[in-house]
């Protein structure tokens, strides 16, 4: 403020409404008027802003300094050393056994019914379709409203399935057989989000959707009524993925984000039970070990990498220098020994878990593989790709 | 105690007029996060993380054991890891008629 030209103004300050000399005071454009005991206090306040900011700050940092410390006390081994004597494995010949045709689009997700033959994938182009794998028919096509239907899941009844994408809703459709009826007139949106839905998975029964959204959110709907049952807030950025813990351990799941961080919930709380930051970028994927124990997560930093639930840490790294593209999507086979990885330069590794090494690196997609998932029986899997394609290998 | 903290937390930002209490069933209890300040942000972090620090843990050793054994019993009967005769699977090549591919 220039004193020179101080101007005696007297009137009501816009702070305290006193009748005082006032001092100009210029915020966004808009001229105020404080009277000079006002200006004083709002300055003060201001300082003790910043510090709060300051203190909140180093106390974050040295919690997560603890954080560290707690956990490296238990990290003793590492998994590939506990894992020396396992047998390798041999030689894998794994081919495309199916392709499937028909998306004019990047095909962008997929989900296996659970009777291990069908499929629902979603495409850029805002189709959605149910395929049987067996004979690659399509049974099944809906188009969305929107384009970039980045999410969708089939119900554990096989009776309908669940998508969106940039519409940020989450809608289900019920499946039917009539050839007169029209699936998307009977479409009902159960979630509302306020960006783009980027994943969406049926909870144990066809009643209840959880949903993860570009707005930084994860929530729990219920199916018939579209009521919001449960919101879980942490992630400081867009949530990519999320994966529900196999139904023996209980009710939580893991989604992953652009802050780098996978963060544990606990479905009935909405609180956040553990969170992992160790990965250099975004999560584009995470899924859970089939014990329920650890989970994988696929990164934009080239890397997968498997947490430990009861350990709460990082416990194996799966990758190699000459990988340099993000892995866009992982999951495991049945046992759990091996991990499939889908990555943006096209191609499928395939990794041994336990010995963190390698075992295979599958080609034959022409363009980033965006989805990946095994059946639910572990006898094939299935990866969708901007190439406009599926392929099912086993 | 956990959901009680929540729960304040959800007012504090409610009242502030930060987040926009539900008053249509579909429609989320918006905490966007881009509506929050840096101060609500990092708030946030620091009781996650307190949280965090007090939870209970165990040896790695002893969780990679587990995994170990897990694997290794299962692993005999993973078709992907062990491979399926061609008469059995289920994506054997199609029979009959001409595949155009």
């Amino acid at each position: 403020m220039d004193q020179t030209f101080l101007v005696n103004v007297f009137g009501s300050c816009d702070r305290c409404f006193k009748q005082r000399a006032l001092r100009p005071v210029f915020k966004k454009s808009e001229q105020l008027n404080y009277c000079s005991l006002c200006v004083e206090i709002m300055a003060a306040d201001g300082l003790h802003e910043n510090e709060t900011l300051a203190s909140l700050k180093s106390e974050a940092e040295s919690l997560k300094g603890k954080l560290e410390e707690e956990r490296a006390k238990l990290h003793d081994v590492e998994l590939h050393q506990v894992a020396e004597r396992v047998e390798a494995l041999g030689q894998f010949v794994m081919k495309t056994r199916r392709t499937l045709k028909g998306h004019g689009n990047k095909v962008l997700c997929m989900d296996w019914c659970k009777d291990k033959r069908r499929l629902v994938s979603s495409s850029q182009d805002g189709k959605v379709i149910v395929w049987d794998s067996f004979t690659t028919n399509k049974e099944h096509a809906v188009t969305m409203p929107c384009t970039w239907v980045m999410a969708c899941a089939y119900a554990p009844s096989g009776c309908a399935i669940a998508c969106g994408g940039l519409d940020n809703k989450c809608s289900v459709y019920p499946l039917t057989f009539d050839k007169n009826e029209n699936m998307a007139a009977k479409k009902k949106s159960v979630a509302m989000h306020t960006n783009y839905l980027s994943a969406c998975s049926f909870t144990n029964s066809d009643m209840q959707i959880l949903t993860a959204s570009g707005d930084g959110t994860c929530a729990l709907w219920d199916v018939e009524s579209g009521q919001l049952l449960q919101s879980f807030h942490g992630h400081g950025a867009d949530v990519l993925c999320l994966d529900l813990a196999p139904s023996e351990t209980g009710n939580t799941f893991v989604s992953g984000g652009c802050d780098k961080k996978a963060m544990v919930w606990d479905m009935r709380s909405g609180q956040c039970v553990q969170a992992f930051e160790t990965h250099e970028s975004d999560i584009n994927s995470v899924r859970y070990y089939p014990s329920g124990d650890a989970f994988a997560s696929g990164s934009d930093d080239a890397t997968c990498r498997l947490y430990d639930l009861r350990a709460d840490r990082e416990v194996a790294i799966y990758s190699k220098e000459s990988i340099i593209f993000g892995a866009s999507s992982v999951d495991f086979s049945l046992s759990g020994r091996l991990l499939f990885a889908g990555y943006n330069d096209y191609t499928i590794n395939v990794w041994d878990v336990l010995k963190g090494s390698r075992v295979s690196i599958l080609f034959g997609h022409e363009n980033r593989v965006s989805t990946l998932r095994v059946s639910p029986d572990g006898t094939a899997f299935c990866s969708g790709s901007w190439d406009h394609t599926l392929r099912v290998w086993a | 105690m956990i959901i009680l903290s929540y729960v304040f937390q959800l007012n504090h930002l409610l009242k502030s007029g930060r987040a926009t209490p539900r008053t249509d069933r579909q429609k989320m209890p918006v905490i966007n996060i881009e509506d929050l300040t840096e101060k609500d942000k990092l708030k946030m972090e620091v009781d996650q993380l307190k949280k965090e620090v007090t939870l209970e843990r165990m040896l790695v050793s002893k969780c990679c054991e587990e995994f170990r054994d897990y694997v290794e019993e299962r692993s005999g009967e993973d078709p992907l890891v062990k491979g399926i005769p061609e008469d059995k699977n289920p994506f054997k090549e199609l029979k009959g008629g001409c595949v155009i591919s």
